[in-house]
C-alpha cells in the first residue's frame, strides 16, 4: 500500500455505494461513467470516487457532482452517455435527472436545497457521501486523527472522560446510558494484571435499523478513532468490535480500514511516537439477536454460547475474560472524535436539556423518502415524517411509527408533535433503541404488528429463562389466536397480566422489553384488537384468516372486459372465468396470497 | 479433501476457544454447511469436546448441520419488509420451489430462509439469493428471480 | 512512509486536501468558471480548462475551485473564463490561450490584480454553478 501522488482532477463524481445503492446496481453506473470518461477523453479532469451510504436510499442508484453539489438520482446505465456530455463536457447539469419533489414543478439541483438533507445535522456521518471508505487519507483529508492527535498529546483520560462527560453523550445503542459515567466506572475499575477492554456494539441486529452496518461501511476510521480515544481514556491495550456476519461489506471496510490504520502507525505499538499501544480485532457475529445485549456478546466473543448473564456484576468490573470492558456502539464511537475536536460543550449545544447531541435514524416502512437521516435530538416526529421523510406514499393515512425495534413501542399518529428524545420516547412507552422508524399507514394492522414482534422475540429467546421463553410462547399463541378471529375478550387482560410478569422476571433487556410492542399497541389501538375479537374483522385487511377476496363482476366486466389477469396469476386456480366474462373465486381454493388484488387494473377485487 | 481444508482453516487462528466461532464461520463459508466429518477433526486438533462445537453450531442461526441449495435464497421479514408484506412474498417462494421454509430444493439448487432484517430497509421487501439484493420485490416477480438462477 | 509521527500525518492530510478539498461546500477564495458551450469547447475551451487546472495543481492550492458552465452568450470572444475573487465583483475573460492563463493566474487570482488587457467587463449573470 505505497502512497502515490494524487492527481488534481477538476470533477469528482461521488457514486453511492452503500448496501442500499449497490442492489440498485451502483456498480455498473461506476463502470457506465468510466467508460463513457474514457470514450469522452475526460480520464485526466473527471474522476469516478465510490462512497458509502448517502442516506436517501428510496432514490438510489445515486451520485453527487463535486464540486457544485449536484445530486443525480435514480440513474440508469443508459443515461450516463447524455449525463457525461451535458454536464461534464458541456458544463450543463441534467435537469431531468435531479431530484424533483412530488409537490414542485421544478427539480432540485443543489443537495443542500432538499428537504430530506435540509434538516439533517451531520455529526456522527459528518464524512458522509464525501469520502472513499477504503481510503484512509481521505478521512485523514476530512480532520481524520486530529483529535486522537489531540487526546494523546494534550490530554489526560480524566479530562477526555471529563469532555465526554460534558457533551452529554448517551450510548446510542438503545439503553441510553452516559457514556461518560461508564468510561469512569471502567477506568475506575480494577484489573489484576491491568487488563482492560473495549469493545465496539456493531451487533445491529433491530430489524428496520442500519445506522451501524451505514457508518462501518460509510466511515469506518471514525469508530476506529474513537475506540483509540476511549483506550487512552479507559487504559486499555486491546479492542474488538463486533460486527453481524449479515453485514459483509461492513466487515470487508473495517477490516481494509484497521490494516490502513496499521499501516501508517496509527494502531499497534507507539501510535505515532508517542509511547501508546492499542489494537483492534474484528469478530463476526453468528447470527443470534440475543448477542446484541452485552452480556450475551461478551460470551461470544469468547467463543462461547451466546446467552446472557445476570448483572451485575455490569462489563465495566467483570467483562471479557473477566476483565473491566468498556461497550460502546457504533454511532456512540463515532461521535468521539468530533466531541474531542470540538468540545463536549459544542456536542451539548445540540438536542435537548436530557439528550444531547444528533442521534441517526433510519426511516422505513410505509414512507415517501426511505433512507437514513441524522437530526437534532427533540426534533419532532412530525418534521422527520414529513418534511425529511416526505410523509405516506399513496396519499394514505398515517397511523403509527414504530421505534425501538422489538424492544420498543409503536406511537400513534395523535402524538405526532412528541419531540424525539429518549425521555419522552420511554413516556410513550416505547424507547430510542438504536433508531429505527418503521412508518405504518391504515393499511397495517396494529395486532399484526404486535404479533410479529413477539414471534421475533419468541424467535430469538435464548431460552435460558423461563419468562422469556415460555412467557413469549404464551403470548404470542394469543396474538396468533386473535389474528385468526378467535381470541376472546378475556385474552385482552390475560396479556398485560403476561407482560408484567415477563418484564419484572426476565434475565436480560431481550425479555424484560419483549412486551412493549403488545403494550403500546393495547394502549393505542384497543380497538383495533376489540375489532378482531368481537366483529371478527382486521380494519386493515391484514389478517389473512379474516379477509374474503372477491370479484365486483360489473367492474370486471364493464371496465376490464374479463381482462383475464387475474386467474393467469392465481396460485390455485381459484379464479373462475375466461377473457371476457366477469370473474369470479371459489372461496374454498383461495388461500388470500393477495395476489388478484394487486394485478387487477381495474379495482374489480375487492377485500373485505 | 475435507482434512485439509479444516487444516488450512484451524492454521488461520489461534488454538484457543476463542477462535471456534470464526473457525466455523469458515467452514461455513466454505461448504454452505457444517459437515459432520469436519466437526470431529476441529474436536480433535482444537481438543474441544464435540457437544461443545455442537452447542455452537446449533445455537447461532448462520450454522447449519444439513447442505445447503447452490443458491441460498434469503427472504427478509425485518420490521419494513413484514409491513409491505414480505411473508406472502415467502409463501410465494414456497410454491414456486415446493418447498418449505428451511429445506433444500431435491436438485440441490436451492434453499429457502427466512431472516430478520438484511439492513437494507430502504427497499423493502428484500430477498437476497447468494449475495445479490433484490430489493422492492413483488409475488409476480418471484418466478422470474427464481428462472435467473435456473440457468 | 509507513509509521507516522504527529508532523508526518498533518502533512500527509496536507497533501491529501491538495485533491479532495473540492468535495467542500466550504468558501473559496477564489472561483474559476469556464464556459463550455458548443461554441466554447469549439474554440478549445477544454485546454483552457486544462491550464487552470495545472496551474492549480502545480501551486498545490487548495482555496482555489474550478467550475465550469454552458454557454455564456458571447460566441464569437470563446473561449471565456470567468473569475472571481471572493468579495469582489466577477471578471470576464475573453479570447483565451494557455498563455494568458498563466498570466491571469498570475496577476489576477494570486496577485489580486485584474489583467485589463484580456478582460472582457467586470460583473457577471450568475450562473447555475458558481
Amino acid at each position: 500500500m505505497a502512497v502515490e501522488k494524487e492527481k488534481l482532477y477538476r470533477v469528482h463524481l461521488m457514486v453511492c455505494a452503500g448496501t442500499g445503492c449497490v442492489s440498485n446496481h451502483a456498480f455498473e453506473i461506476k463502470e457506465a461513467l468510466e467508460k463513457e470518461i474514457k470514450r469522452r477523453g475526460l480520464e485526466k479532469e473527471v474522476k469516478v470516487v465510490t462512497t458509502g451510504c448517502n442516506g436517501f436510499c428510496e432514490r438510489g442508484p445515486l451520485m453527487v457532482v463535486q464540486p457544485g453539489n449536484i445530486f443525480y438520482q435514480m440513474l440508469t446505465v443508459k443515461d450516463i452517455p447524455y449525463l457525461v456530455e451535458e454536464h461534464l463536457l458541456k458544463g450543463r447539469p441534467v435537469k431531468k435527472l435531479m431530484y424533483q419533489p412530488p409537490e414542485e414543478k421544478t427539480p432540485v439541483p443543489v443537495l443542500s436545497e432538499i428537504n430530506f438533507f435540509k434538516k439533517q445535522v451531520l455529526v456522527a456521518l459528518r464524512n458522509r457521501g464525501l469520502i472513499d471508505p477504503e481510503k484512509i487519507e481521505d478521512y485523514i483529508a476530512r480532520d481524520g486523527y486530529k483529535a486522537l492527535v489531540k487526546a494523546l498529546t494534550q490530554m489526560t483520560p480524566e479530562e477526555i472522560i471529563h469532555e465526554v462527560t460534558i457533551s452529554g453523550l448517551r450510548g446510542r445503542g438503545g439503553a441510553g446510558f452516559p457514556t461518560g459515567l461508564k468510561w469512569q466506572l471502567v477506568r475506575n475499575a480494577i484489573s489484576p494484571d491491568n487488563e482492560k477492554y473495549l469493545v465496539c456494539n456493531g451487533d445491529e441486529g433491530d430489524p428496520g435499523a442500519f445506522m451501524d452496518r451505514s457508518i462501518l461501511e460509510a466511515d469506518p476510521h471514525s469508530v476506529i478513532e474513537g475506540m483509540l480515544i476511549g483506550a487512552k481514556a479507559i487504559g486499555a491495550t486491546q479492542g474488538f468490535i463486533y460486527v453481524r456476519n449479515e453485514y459483509p461489506l461492513a466487515v470487508k471496510r473495517i477490516l481494509i480500514a484497521l490494516d490502513q490504520a496499521r499501516y501508517y502507525g496509527l494502531l499497534g505499538h507507539d501510535i505515532l511516537g508517542t509511547g501508546f499501544d492499542f489494537d483492534i480485532r474484528v469478530v463476526r457475529g453468528a447470527g443470534a439477536f440475543v448477542c446484541g445485549e452485552e452480556t450475551a456478546l461478551l460470551a461470544s466473543i469468547e467463543g462461547r454460547l451466546g446467552e446472557p448473564r445476570p448483572r451485575p456484576p455490569y462489563p465495566a468490573e467483570k467483562g471479557l475474560w473477566g476483565k473491566p470492558t468498556c461497550i460502546n456502539n457504533v454511532e456512540t464511537w463515532a461521535n468521539i472524535p468530533v466531541i474531542i475536536d470540538r468540545g463536549g460543550k459544542w456536542f451539548a449545544s445540540i438536542g435537548t436539556a436530557t439528550s444531547k447531541g444528533t442521534k441517526v435514524f433510519s426511516i422505513v416502512g410505509k414512507i415517501n423518502n426511505t433512507g437514513l437521516v441524522e437530526v437534532p435530538m427533540g426534533i419532532t416526529l412530525r418534521e422527520i415524517i414529513y418534511d425529511i421523510g416526505g410523509g405516506i406514499p399513496g396519499g394514505k393515512k398515517f397511523k403509527a411509527v414504530q421505534t425501538g425495534g422489538p424492544s420498543g413501542g409503536c406511537i400513534p399518529a395523535e402524538l405526532i408533535n412528541l419531540p424525539i428524545d429518549y425521555e419522552s420516547l420511554t413516556a410513550a412507552g416505547s424507547m430510542m433503541g438504536s433508531g429505527g422508524m418503521v412508518v405504518m399507514d391504515e393499511d397495517t394492522c396494529m395486532v399484526d404488528v404486535a404479533r410479529y414482534f413477539l414471534s421475533f422475540t419468541q424467535d430469538e429467546s435464548c431460552g435460558k429463562c423461563t419468562p422469556c421463553r415460555e412467557g413469549t410462547k404464551a403470548m404470542l399463541d394469543i396474538l396468533t389466536r386473535i389474528t385468526e378471529g378467535k381470541g376472546t375478550e378475556e385474552d385482552l387482560g390475560l396479556l398485560e397480566e403476561l407482560a408484567d410478569t415477563i418484564k419484572e422476571a426476565s434475565l436480560c433487556g431481550l425479555g424484560k422489553t419483549a412486551p412493549n410492542p403488545v403494550l403500546t399497541t393495547l394502549r393505542y389501538f384497543r380497538d383495533e384488537y376489540i375489532a378482531h375479537i368481537q366483529d371478527k374483522k382486521c380494519p386493515a385487511h391484514v389478517c389473512r384468516s379474516l379477509n374474503v377476496y372477491k370479484i365486483d363482476p360489473q367492474i370486471c366486466f364493464e371496465k376490464g372486459h374479463g381482462c383475464d389477469v387475474c386467474r393467469r396469476n392465481c396460485a390455485t386456480d381459484a379464479i373462475i372465468g375466461s377473457k371476457g366474462e366477469a370473474h369470479k373465486i371459489d372461496q374454498t381454493k383461495c388461500i388470500k396470497c393477495g395476489v388478484c388484488f394487486d394485478v387487477c387494473h381495474f379495482g374489480a377485487v375487492k377485500v373485505e | 479433501m475435507i482434512e485439509a481444508k479444516v487444516s488450512d482453516i484451524l492454521n488461520r487462528y489461534a488454538r484457543d476457544e476463542s477462535s471456534l466461532i470464526a473457525v466455523l464461520q469458515d467452514l461455513q463459508e466454505e461448504y454452505s454447511y457444517l459437515p459432520r466429518e469436519a466437526l470431529e477433526q476441529i474436536s480433535k486438533e482444537m481438543n474441544v469436546p464435540l457437544s461443545r462445537i455442537l452447542s455452537l453450531a446449533t445455537f447461532f442461526k448462520a450454522f447449519s448441520l444439513k447442505p445447503k441449495g447452490k443458491h441460498p435464497i434469503n427472504v427478509c421479514l425485518g420490521t419494513a419488509c413484514h409491513v409491505r408484506g414480505a411473508q406472502l412474498i415467502l409463501e410465494k417462494f414456497e410454491r414456486e420451489l415446493g418447498i418449505k421454509t428451511g429445506e433444500t430444493t431435491q436438485d440441490l439448487l436451492f434453499s429457502l430462509e427466512a431472516v430478520r432484517c438484511l439492513g437494507c430497509c430502504g427497499l423493502a421487501p428484500v430477498v437476497m439469493v447468494g449475495e445479490e439484493v433484490h430489493g422492492k420485490v413483488t409475488q409476480t416477480k418471484v418466478p422470474a428471480i427464481i428462472k435467473k438462477y435456473k440457468k | 512512509m509507513p509509521k507516522l509521527t504527529i508532523e508526518e500525518l498533518e502533512k500527509l492530510r496536507e497533501e491529501a486536501r491538495k485533491t479532495t478539498f473540492i468535495r467542500e461546500q466550504g468558501q473559496f477564495r477564489a472561483k474559476i468558471n469556464v464556459h463550455m458551450g458548443t461554441c466554447g469547447l469549439a474554440a478549445g475551451a477544454r485546454h483552457i480548462l486544462n491550464a487552470f487546472l495545472q496551474e492549480i495543481e502545480k501551486r498545490g492550492l487548495t482555496d482555489v475551485l474550478l467550475t465550469t458552465s454552458g454557454c455564456a452568450g458571447l460566441c464569437s470572444r470563446e473561449p471565456m473564463a470567468t473569475i472571481e475573487i471572493a468579495g469582489q465583483a466577477p471578471v470576464k475573460y475573453i479570447d483565451l490561450t494557455e498563455k494568458k492563463v498563466e498570466e491571469i493566474f498570475e496577476k489576477h487570482i494570486q496577485g489580486g490584480e485584474i489583467v485589463t488587457a484580456y478582460a472582457l467587463g467586470i460583473g457577471s449573470e450568475k450562473t447555475d454553478l458558481s
